[in-house]
């Protein structure tokens, strides 16, 4: 196997970090012996669509709880939204994770609540009683996902795929600066992958939400690197060729641990290294 | 089985207690801070204390009944029977009536908090609750013991109430004994400290049961099997605890009251 090689962009996208969401900085993380992160660096700059590839226990899903300061790196340092999340303490991290969102993988949605309470969950904790503008908004956002209809059924109730995309009405529902999603289409069928696929655009063409994606499917993110959201015709279109990299799109690849790609479509479809090109086919 | 060594089984004890230190003293510090989630309180209050009552209210009634029928036999020898209420009285207020409530919802909620908490750990939700910006011990943990400690107190009241009604069924029906008379024994034979033992074990056992029901969910880990072995161990844990516990505290009770 070849030695990978750093696209040039890489190093130059590191080293701007003013205009950026997510900084990682030379961040280390072992699960006792098992080294998950060696030096990951990379920037996300606001606005932007970053989609993490990388074999099953790569590190991608570490990177996103790192980033909501879910776990602490043995070393480095992690920015988000301006704040340094490495330094902070957990009473700290609670009102800076307010700004966020996160889409988990098996989305995590509270199953004692209803959809309506699961969607309402951040507002319900900051203004404590269900009103009529919470409903407003829950309702909102389920007509984001396209499932209004399920506002009081339990998440027991619901399918893998609406079960995924009340968790995306729940993470969007306070407009959050900066959106994680952790595999949002693993496990499901083509149309319903498609239909996340589809929500997934919308936030970031529509609401310029920066977002961090973490996938298995490459198809997923070629989609999104050449479709983009036409918000007059409320539907996804294809943009010629040689409009690709004006999607504020990007791809990261871990490999053992390490940033081995970053860089936009462009610059993916033209590598040379060979275990990206095997990777990509 | 892997075999662990010394060394690291003395380190993971250590760990485990100073975990469980540190939630318990969060659990109480977060009552000085807002949001208080008194709604989540008043739920909890309902699930613990209304949901517990039938089985304590059993408890203490058959408690305090075979209390007196056991206990018959030997007050008879010596001529004694008539302080039968005295006894019932005194063994369910400063011992029976706390204990035997402490651990009938221990066995009813340690583990129904460690198989709750538990499944929102593997399943993710505790995590979700962290990413969506609230503090999990503030809004499951602080409920859960303020409610656990405060209807503990209340059915231990009526744990003790009820025993001395055990024991005046079996004093009545069975020993033939007058009713007035048992219950003037059984009310002046107890004295504010015996009062104060009593009142004072129950918060004690309310705060062991949360804790250490919160604790053995909160750190779940292993899907569903370590679930199940959290749940066990959560009600073994408390159980244990609140006897060891009620030994020290009544025999400091016993020492900084001056009374036998």
């Amino acid at each position: 196997m070849s030695t990978p090689t750093m696209p040039a962009a890489f190093d130059a996208r590191v080293e701007r970090p003013s205009a950026s969401a997510i900084v990682f900085e030379d961040v280390h993380l072992s699960f006792e012996d098992n080294a998950v992160l060696r030096g990951v660096s990379f920037h996300l700059p606001l606005g932007e669509t970053k989609a993490l590839f990388g074999v099953a226990g790569s590190g991608k899903s570490t990177i996103l709880k790192l980033a909501l300061g879910l776990l602490e790196p043995d070393s480095g340092r992690i920015t988000v939204l301006g704040n340094e999340v490495t330094q902070m303490r957990e009473q700290d991290l609670f009102p800076m994770r307010g700004r966020l969102g996160m889409v988990f993988q098996e989305s995590a949605l509270f199953d004692s609540l209803t959809v309506s309470e699961n969607v309402a969950f951040r507002l319900l904790e900051e203004r404590g009683t269900y009103t009529n503008e919470i409903d407003q908004r829950v309702r909102e956002a389920l007509r984001f996902v396209e499932l209004e209809h399920t506002i009081d059924m339990f998440p027991s109730e619901l399918s893998g795929g609406m079960r995924r995309r009340v968790a995306i009405a729940r993470a969007i529902i306070t407009q959050p600066e900066l959106l994680l999603y952790d595999s949002p289409t693993g496990g499901l069928d083509p149309v319903t992958s498609n239909t996340i696929v589809e929500l997934i655009m919308k936030q970031r063409d529509v609401y310029k939400t920066s977002s961090l994606l973490v996938t298995h499917r490459l198809q997923d993110a070629f989609t999104m690197a050449s479709r983009q959201f036409d918000k007059q015709t409320n539907q996804v279109r294809l943009l010629p060729r040689g409009q690709h990299c004006d999607v504020p799109m990007s791809f990261l690849i871990l490999r053992d641990g390490k940033v081995i790609f970053d860089g936009d479509v462009r610059q993916l479809t033209h590598t040379k290294d060979e275990y990206i090109r095997e990777y990509i086919s | 089985m892997e075999l662990t060594s010394p060394t690291d089984f003395a380190k993971q004890k250590v760990q485990a207690v100073q975990e469980y230190t540190l939630l318990a003293a969060q659990s109480v510090g977060n009552l000085f801070r807002k949001p208080l989630y008194f709604g989540d309180m008043v739920r909890q209050a309902d699930l613990i204390g209304v949901g517990s009552l039938p089985i304590v209210v059993l408890t203490g009634f058959f408690t305090g009944g075979v209390l007196a029928l056991q206990t018959a036999n030997t007050l008879q020898r010596f001529g004694s029977i008539t302080l039968i209420g005295q006894l019932v009285s005194t063994s369910m207020v400063r011992e029976l009536g706390p204990v035997l409530t402490g651990l009938m919802v221990a066995g009813r909620n340690s583990s129904g908090m460690a198989s709750e908490l538990g499944s929102m750990v593997v399943t993710e939700q505790i995590d979700a609750m962290r990413a969506l910006g609230t503090d999990p011990i503030k809004k499951l943990v602080t409920p859960r013991v303020t409610a656990t400690v405060f209807m503990l107190f209340f059915l231990s009241i009526i744990s003790d109430l009820v025993g001395l009604a055990g024991g005046l069924m079996v004093a009545k029906l069975f020993l033939s004994l007058d009713a007035r008379q048992y219950w003037s024994n059984a009310w002046q034979v107890l004295v504010l400290q015996d009062v104060f033992m009593g009142l004072l074990k129950p918060v004690m056992f309310g705060f062991i049961i949360a804790t250490v029901g919160c604790y053995y969910g909160i750190t779940a880990r292993g899907g569903t099997q370590g679930v199940g072995r959290a749940t066990t161990q959560a009600v073994v844990a408390a159980s244990v605890f609140i006897l060891v516990t009620d030994f020290f505290v009544t025999k400091l009770l016993i020492s900084v009251l001056s009374y036998h």
